[in-house]
């Protein structure tokens, strides 16, 4: 299997091995060993919900040198929109755009401004490829993870687009060479909301390398926003270039329903990962007829539940609904904008690669062997007590078991099963103690004599 | 291997718990997408059968690496006239169950053309046994 780029990461000297990460990952990658979170690289879809969960903030993104962009003579910024929900009221967005040119921006691009360009894609794609219905947006990219690794027979329904983040990189980029700049000399970084993205853009599905030059987390970027408002709050404004203000649909493209209403026919939206793990087997199973268009996003909230994002999401959704209702009617865009590009911008919509298949859940290659792994497994569902703790490094019972059949797990590291081993005499208390180590870290229950 | 999976009658909230629980285990032992598919979509409209007609049910599924032969025995009403209710659009749901989306006619249709071999045998006031069996490799 291919190595697959995760942005997020463990500390081992955060983590306690608590187990919370462990039990709320939904497709159970992470296990204990060591005290210490482990993630498994084939299972993981990047969504951050170990990151969230964690209380000791041991789970961390991991982003780009900022001074990277320092390399480039022009520097774009790409946002998202919900960049500016982040902010209270009081910081107009004037204030923003100029304290992101004052860091070293050249140039900064609002992401959702290929929206438009890309719902058409996206309504052009549909009505050639009816017999694909219901479509999947490939909006979010720990979904489209999440698709491959457990429900590939999806894979079809997914609509083969690059996204607004991409749309909006290659405007960028063409914009700046078409005035003359040499390729080399731009830089394209993009403010993420959270880890799917970075490792969208690092590993990217369906093509080989992204158009994004690096990454930068959105808390990162919030917090030197919020620095520079603080040092040049008795300044005036510095002169930043004319904002061209987003509609309302661009705007609400990133939130949950934004895509959905954008097409015509019966069109679901969905958010946060359980939702959208629960919705998917029921399209799976065909249980649910008659559906032209899901949006999925895995955070709650979408885009605004994020977890690089700082302000609470009902907060950013007040600013982004203000903002959209502000800008309503105001000048859409300038003449030499983005719709300038949309043939360009069009012809490079579809994913040049396909979007395999990685699935994670079968026992063995040859059914006669998933067969008897799966008895073995049956075999110690009945052993073991089914209250799913968790002391033995995996999230539930079963997946102990699927563990223990295919090599990666010892049965006595359940402390049940160690108990009633201690009781037979089949192991020493030394033993179990040793064992217990493999999961909780040496030390943890005194020194050894 | 054999799995065995009650079916509640007249429970809709329930339905395709069982079908998806089958799901899961042909994509642990590497079944074809494409055959797990069919497998599924068939399950569920004979559960669904159950849940809507019958007052309780039993799936058995029975498995080898070559097939998989699903047994639905329920204890309902019956079905008087198999080759009727074979054809699409013939339904006996009441209007309850059509608004909740199911009872459309298409059900044991839909069976049929996502299995290998389907066998019905019903009595009227007693209840009806489906078997159908799907082969992995063709």
């Amino acid at each position: 299997m291919d190595d697959f780029y995760h942005a997020l990461k463990v500390s081992p000297d955060a983590c306690t091995g608590c187990t919370h990460c462990m039990t709320a990952c939904p497709t159970r990658a992470i296990r204990v060993r060591h005290r210490l979170a482990t993630i498994d690289a084939a299972a993981c879809v990047d969504c951050g919900m170990c990151l969230k969960t964690c209380a000791r903030r041991a789970i961390f993104v991991e982003q780009d040198d900022f001074n990277r962009i320092f390399q480039f003579s022009h520097r774009v910024i790409l946002l998202p929109t919900v960049v500016f929900g982040q902010f209270g009221g009081e910081v107009s967005e004037e204030r923003i755009f100029a304290e992101l040119h004052a860091m070293g921006f050249t140039r900064v691009v609002e992401t959702d401004r290929a929206a438009g360009i890309l719902a058409a894609a996206m309504r052009d794609y549909m009505a050639r490829n009816p017999h694909r219905r219901p479509f999947i947006s490939a909006f979010c990219p720990a979904v489209v993870r999440l698709i491959q690794v457990r429900f590939p027979s999806l894979i079809p329904h997914v609509i083969p687009l690059k996204q607004a983040l991409d749309l909006s990189a290659i405007y960028a980029r063409r914009e700046l060479e078409l005035a003359g700049v040499p390729g080399n000399e731009i830089g394209v970084f993009y403010v993420t909301p959270c880890a799917a993205k970075i490792a969208a853009i690092k590993s990217p599905v369906g093509e080989e390398v992204s158009p994004v030059d690096g990454v930068i987390n959105m808390d990162f970027i919030y917090n030197k926003v919020q620095v520079g408002l603080t040092r040049h709050r008795d300044q005036p404004l510095p002169p930043a270039p004319d904002q061209e203000f987003l509609s309302p649909e661009s705007i609400a493209w990133t939130l949950s329903g934004g895509e959905a209403a954008a097409f015509e026919g019966r069109c679901l939206a969905i958010d946060e990962i359980h939702n959208v793990i629960d919705i998917l087997e029921k399209i799976e199973n065909e249980e649910i007829p008659g559906i032209d268009f899901v949006e999925l996003r895995a955070c709650d909230h979408s885009c605004a539940g994020g977890a690089l994002t700082t302000n609470n999401r009902f907060l950013t959704l007040e600013r982004l609904r203000a903002r959209a209702r502000a800008n309503d009617g105001r000048r859409r865009e300038a003449p030499e904008g983005i719709r300038q590009h949309d043939a360009f911008l069009r012809e490079r919509a579809p994913l040049p690669g396909k979007i395999f298949p990685r699935p994670i859940e079968r026992l063995d290659e040859d059914m006669t062997v998933a067969l008897e792994k799966m008895q073995k497994i049956n075999r110690i569902m009945e052993v073991v007590p089914g209250v799913d703790c968790g002391a033995c490094g995996a999230p539930s019972c079963r997946e102990l078991a699927r563990d223990v059949v295919l090599g990666k797990a010892k049965l006595d590291q359940c402390i049940f099963m160690r108990q009633a081993l201690l009781r037979e005499g089949l192991m020493t208390p030394a033993e179990a103690i040793e064992m217990a180590e493999r999961t909780w870290g040496k030390g943890r229950f005194g020194e050894n004599k | 291997m054999e799995f065995s999976y009650d079916i509640a009658g007249g429970d809709f909230s329930r339905a395709g718990a069982a079908s998806s629980e089958v799901k899961k285990i042909l994509k642990q032992l590497n079944v074809e997408l494409a055959v797990i598919k069919r497998v599924v979509v068939a399950l569920y409209e004979a559960e669904v059968n159950v849940v809507a007609h019958a007052a309780d049910g039993v799936m058995q599924v029975t498995l080898d690496s070559a097939s998989i032969e699903v047994v639905i025995r329920d204890r309902g009403p019956g079905i008087p006239d198999i080759a009727l209710a074979m054809q699409e659009g013939y339904s006996t749901a009441s209007p309850r169950v059509r608004e909740m989306g199911f009872g459309a006619g298409m059900g044991l249709p839909n069976i049929k053309r996502n299995c290998d071999s389907l066998d019905i045998e019903s009595t009227v006031g007693v209840g009806t046994t489906v078997r159908m069996v799907t082969f992995f490799n063709r």
